[in-house]
C-alpha cells in the first residue's frame, strides 16, 4: 500500500469544471467549482455538483463501477465512462469539461438519446444453436469459447459507436450501419462453436461493415480493452470476403448445389 | 382522462401522451417491472407462456444491477463433483440462511438451477468450461462442492446481456427509463382487491403512462441505497418493496441485511464497491494488520464439524476436497462479516479500516488475471493497486436484502390477487443469510416460474378497469415535490438517511440504537413531506430522487422495525444485546405490513412452514 500512503498526504481542492447545460434544443457550457478530493473520479465531482449546486443536472449512471457503461460522456473532448476517468489524471489547476456523446441526439445536459444502438441490436439474427447432446448438456472447450468471451466483456457503454467516424460525422450513415458494437456481435456469434446460422450476408448488405475502414478508433476508446478491430471487424471481414468472391461457393450457390457453406450453417 | 373511442381497435392503448396533462396508456397481460435477471426472465416466460407481456425498467436495458454480479451462478450440475446433486444444494442453503428459509423455495431452487443455467447456454450464455467442455464451477462459501457455473468474474453482465438478447429476439416490449410510482387496484367480487394496472413516468420526459394489467411482476432489486457505504447502485431504493406494502401485501425476513465481507475501504470514492468472492472461492486468505489469517479464530460452533481447523488442511482442501474440510474464509458470508468487524474494532485494522485480502502471494499473476480479470481492472483502475502483486483492503458492505414480499413459493403470487414478486424484492428463499451464487440462480428459477404463473393468471383474469380516481391520485403524488417552494433538498435528506442506517441499523446492532433509528424515520417523514425540488419534469435527477425517497424511508423503517423486534442473532441480523440464536425465534418470520393510516408499517409473528420429514433428514446428524 505504499502508493496510497504517499497520496494520502495529499489533501481535497477546488475543481473547476464546465458542464454541458442543455436540451434538445440547445445549450452552453456552464462553469462550476467544486470542492473534490483524492481517488475520486469525475463522476464523483459531478454528484457533488448536482447535490450541492444543481438538483437537477441530468446524468446517466448506475454502476459506478466500470461494468454497466451507462456514463458515457466526453471529457475534455475525449470519450470516456465518467466513473472510471480519476481525477489524478489532470493536473488540479486544470479546467475540466465534460460533453455529451456526440454522435447520439441530447435528451437533457450529459444524457443522450443511444435508442439508435437498441434499434441495431433488434437487426440481428441471434444465436441459434444445434440440439444438446444426449446427456442433456453442451460441449465446447475453453479454447473455443474465449475468443467469444472477449467480446462478450462489452458492457454496451457505445463508445465505440459515439467515435465511430462513419456515423459521427456523416449522421446520414446510421441507417445502414450497424457499428463496432454490433460487428463484435456478429463475430461473436460466428465465432460460437456451436451456433448453425450464417449471418455474412446480413452483415456485409444490412450491417454495412464494409463502411468500416478499420482506422482503431473504436478500440482506442473501448473500457474494456476489447480489440474490436483487430479480433472482431478485421476477421469478419475476412469471411464475408471469402464467402463472396469464393469460385466454387459462387458456383455451388448458382447450380443451387450449396445451400449451407462449409461448416454446415445455413444462411439467414 | 380515458376515452375508449379513442383507443387503437386492436392493441387498445391510448396514445394521448403529447396533449397538455395527458397520459400514455397501454394494455398488456403481464407487466414486469425490473429489467435484472429475475424481471427478463420472468418476461421471457410468461411471453413464452402467450401472454403479451411488457418490462418497465428505470434505466435502460441491460444496465440494471445483476451486471455487478460477478461469482457465479449457484446449481448442482456435478460437472466437478459427481457427488453433488439437488439435496446437498438444498441443505447446504437451508443452513446458510440458519434455517429460517422457506423450505419449499430453497428446494425447488436446488431442483430447478441446473436446467435454467443450461437454458442460459442455450440462448448464447459462454460459460468458463471443465476439461471436458462442460460449464465449470466454481467454489464459494458456504457450498459443499464447486458448484457456480461462472464466467471469468462477470457473470452477471453475461446472464444479463443472455436474457436481453433473448428477449430482443423474441419482440418483448420494454420501457425503458420508465419509472413506476404506484400500483392500481381494482374490487373483486370476494371483497379483496385485485391489481388492475400500474403508473409511472419517463424519466426523459416526466409524462405519465398508465399500463392496464391483470397481472405485475415486482422485479426491482433490493434497497442497500440506504445504506452510506453499499454496494448497490442508485436504483436500489426499494421501490417493489413499497409498492408491495402500499398494495396491501406482506414483507418477510426484513431485519435480515446482507453485508458482504468484502468491499473495497479506500479509496474513498468507491468505498463499498463490491469485491468478489470468487477471490477467496480461487484461493486468497484473509489477513489482519498483524499478518495472522484470522479467520480460524472465528469458526461458529455451528460450522465447526465442516470447517477446517489449521492451515494445512484449509490449503489442501482446494485441491483434495475428499479428505479435507473447507477453509474458514469460506464460511457463509454473514459469519466472515463478523469476523472481520470484529478484528477491526479490536485494532488489528488496516490504515483505512479494514482488512487484508490476500491473494497475491497464494496464486501465479497469469491465474489472477486470467480468473480474477474484473477485479484486476477494478483495483488497477480506481485504487492503483496490482491485486497480482500486493494485498486488498476490504471491509464489509450493505450488499444484499434477503427480506422482501412474502410470496406463495409454487407461483411468487403475493397475498394480493395478481401481484408477483422475483428475485431480491421477494422473501423466504435465503432466510436470514443468502450464500454467494444463490441469488443469480435464484432469478432464473424463480423468474421462470412468476412468469408462468403470471401468464396463466391472465389468461383466466381478464384485463380490470383502472380506477380515474386513482390515476389522479397517483399523478397528484408523484408531482407533490414540485409543489412546494423553499423546501429542503431531496439529497439532503437521503444522506442523513444513508447516514442514520449506517450506524443505527448496520451489521451490528442493539435495541436502543434501533429504538432511536426509528424515532429519527419520523423525523425523516416529516422532512420528506417538506421537500422541494427544482427544475421541470424533463430528465430531472431531484425529482427522481425525491419519489425514490419515500419508497427508500418505508423500507428502512420496515428493516429498523423489524430488526428491534427479533431479539437474537441469526444470519443476517446480529444484535449486541442478544448474541445467540434463539429456537423460538427460529421458528417464526416476523410479517411487516403497511399500517392503518398507510405512512408507516406494523410487524406480526407468524410460524415457519413445516418442513416434511423426508426433507428434515438431511439435517440430522
Amino acid at each position: 500500500m505504499t502508493e496510497l500512503t504517499e497520496a494520502s498526504t495529499s489533501s481535497g481542492y477546488q475543481l473547476k469544471m464546465r458542464i454541458w447545460r442543455g436540451d434538445a434544443d440547445g445549450g452552453s457550457l456552464g462553469d462550476y467549482t467544486v470542492e473534490v478530493s483524492e481517488g475520486e473520479v469525475v463522476l464523483d465531482a459531478l454528484h457533488r455538483v448536482q447535490a450541492t449546486q444543481a438538483g437537477d443536472l441530468a446524468i446517466r449512471w448506475n454502476c459506478k463501477a466500470g461494468k454497466c457503461g451507462s456514463c458515457s460522456a466526453e471529457i475534455n473532448g475525449k470519450p470516456r465512462l465518467l466513473c472510471m476517468t480519476r481525477l489524478s489524471d489532470f493536473d488540479p489547476a486544470e479546467t475540466i469539461t465534460v460533453t455529451p456523446m456526440r454522435s447520439f441526439p441530447v435528451i437533457r445536459d450529459l444524457v443522450t438519446d443511444v435508442s439508435y444502438n437498441y434499434e441495431k441490436a433488434r437487426e440481428l439474427p441471434g444465436v441459434e444453436l444445434g440440439p444438446r447432446d444426449a446427456d442433456g448438456k453442451r460441449r465446447m472447450m475453453q479454447v473455443d469459447v474465449e475468443r467469444g468471451q472477449e467480446f462478450r466483456k462489452c458492457i454496451e457503454c457505445f463508445l465505440c459507436q459515439n467515435t465511430c467516424h462513419v456515423v459521427r460525422d456523416h449522421e446520414d450513415n446510421k441507417p445502414a450501419f450497424a457499428g463496432p458494437r454490433f460487428f463484435l456481435r456478429y463475430a461473436e456469434l460466428d465465432m460460437h462453436p456451436l451456433d448453425t446460422r450464417d449471418r455474412r450476408e446480413t452483415v456485409r448488405d444490412q450491417a454495412g461493415i464494409g463502411l468500416c475502414n478499420i482506422t482503431k478508433c473504436c478500440t482506442e476508446v473501448c473500457p474494456e480493452g476489447i480489440k474490436i478491430t483487430d479480433n472482431a471487424i478485421i476477421p469478419m471481414k475476412e469471411r464475408v470476403a471469402d464467402k463472396k468472391y469464393d469460385p466454387l461457393v459462387w458456383l455451388g450457390n448458382k447450380i443451387g448445389l450449396r445451400n449451407k457453406d462449409n461448416d454446415g450453417r445455413t444462411a439467414t | 382522462m380515458s376515452d375508449s373511442s379513442t383507443r387503437h381497435p386492436m392493441t387498445g392503448n391510448e396514445m394521448s401522451a403529447a396533449a397538455e396533462g395527458g397520459i400514455e396508456r397501454h394494455q398488456y397481460d403481464v407487466i414486469v417491472i425490473g429489467a435484472g435477471g429475475s424481471g427478463l426472465r420472468a418476461a421471457i416466460a410468461a411471453h413464452d407462456s402467450g401472454a403479451k407481456v411488457a418490462v418497465v425498467c428505470k434505466s435502460l436495458l441491460g444496465k440494471a444491477h445483476t451486471v455487478m454480479a460477478e461469482g457465479g451462478a449457484a446449481a448442482a450440475m456435478g460437472n466437478l463433483y459427481p457427488e453433488d446433486n439437488w439435496q446437498v444444494h438444498f441443505r447446504d442453503t437451508m443452513r446458510g440462511g440458519k434455517m429460517l428459509n422457506n423450505w419449499r423455495m430453497a428446494q425447488l431452487h436446488a431442483q430447478e438451477a441446473p436446467e435454467r443455467v443450461m437454458e442460459l447456454e442455450d440462448w448464447g450464455a459462454l460459460f468458463d468450461r471443465t476439461a471436458d467442455g462442460l460449464i465449470s464451477q466454481r467454489d464459494f462459501g458456504g457450498h459443499r462442492y464447486a458448484r457456480l457455473a461462472h464466467i471469468g468474474d462477470r457473470t452477471g453482465l453475461e446472464m444479463i446481456r443472455t436474457l436481453q438478447q433473448r428477449l430482443v429476439a423474441l419482440g418483448i416490449d420494454v420501457y425503458m427509463e420508465c419509472t413506476v410510482t404506484d400500483l392500481l387496484k381494482a374490487p373483486t367480487d370476494s371483497g379483496a382487491d385485485r391489481i388492475a394496472g400500474a403508473f409511472g413516468y419517463w424519466r426523459e420526459t416526466g409524462r405519465f403512462i398508465v399500463f392496464e394489467t391483470p397481472a405485475v411482476v415486482l422485479a426491482t432489486g433490493g434497497f442497500g441505497k440506504a445504506w452510506k457505504v453499499t454496494s448497490n447502485s442508485w436504483e436500489y431504493t426499494g421501490d417493489g418493496h413499497a409498492l408491495a406494502l402500499r398494495a396491501g401485501a406482506t414483507l418477510i425476513n426484513m431485519e435480515c441485511v446482507q453485508f458482504h465481507p468484502t468491499g473495497m475501504v479506500w479509496p474513498p470514492s468507491v468505498k463499498g464497491l463490491l469485491v468478489t468472492e470468487s477471490v477467496r472461492g480461487d484461493g486468497g486468505v484473509l489477513k489482519n494488520s498483524e499478518g495472522e489469517r484470522f479467520m480460524f479464530n472465528h469458526i461458529p460452533e455451528y460450522f465447526r464439524a465442516e470447517t477446517a481447523d489449521t492451515i494445512e488442511e484449509a490449503d489442501r482442501w482446494y485441491e483434495d476436497k475428499k479428505n479435507n474440510r473447507r477453509p474458514p474464509e469460506l464460511l457463509p458470508r454473514d459469519e466472515v462479516a463478523r469476523a472481520i468487524n470484529a478484528e477491526v474494532k479490536a485494532g488489528r485494522g488496516t490504515p483505512h479500516g479494514g482488512v487484508y485480502l490476500d491473494i497475491a502471494s497464494r496464486r501465479t499473476p497469469e491465474f489472477i488475471k486470467k480468473r480474477l480479470p474484473s477485479m484486476y481492472h477494478q483495483f488497477k483502475e480506481l485504487a492503483d493497486v496490482d491485486i497480482t502483486k500486493e494485498p486488498m483492503e476490504i471491509g464489509p458492505t450493505c450488499h444484499y436484502a434477503m427480506g422482501g414480499v412474502e410470496v406463495d413459493p409454487e407461483t411468487e403470487m403475493s397475498v394480493v390477487p395478481g401481484l408477483y414478486s422475483v428475485g431480491e424484492c421477494s422473501g423466504g428463499m435465503h432466510g436470514s443469510n443468502r450464500l454467494g451464487g444463490n441469488s443469480l440462480s435464484d432469478l432464473i428459477v424463480f423468474g421462470k416460474r412468476a412468469g408462468d404463473a403470471a401468464a396463466a393468471y391472465a389468461a383466466s383474469n381478464g384485463i380490470p378497469s383502472v380506477s380515474e380516481d386513482d390515476v389522479e391520485q397517483a399523478k397528484r403524488s408523484a408531482l407533490a415535490p414540485f409543489e412546494l417552494e423553499g423546501g429542503e433538498n431531496p439529497y439532503a435528506i437521503q444522506s442523513d438517511l444513508q447516514q442514520t442506517m449506517q450506524d443505527l441499523v448496520g451489521i451490528i446492532r442493539e435495541g436502543a440504537e434501533l429504538e432511536e433509528a426509528i424515532s429519527r424515520i419520523e423525523t425523516f417523514k416529516q422532512r420528506i413531506a417538506q421537500m422541494t425540488v427544482e427544475g421541470h419534469r424533463q430528465y430531472n435527477p431531484g425529482w427522481h430522487l425525491a419519489i425514490d425517497l419515500r419508497n427508500m424511508l418505508l423500507v428502512s423503517e420496515a428493516v429498523a422495525k423489524a430488526a428491534l423486534a427479533r431479539q437474537e442473532s441469526r444470519g443476517g441480523h446480529t444484535r449486541n444485546d442478544f448474541p445467540g440464536p434463539d429456537p423460538e425465534w427460529g421458528r417464526k418470520n416476523l410479517v411487516v405490513s403497511l399500517d392503518a393510516e398507510g405512512t408507516g408499517v406494523d410487524l406480526r409473528e407468524q410460524a415457519l412452514p413445516e418442513m416434511p420429514d423426508d426433507l428434515k433428514k438431511f439435517f440430522e446428524e
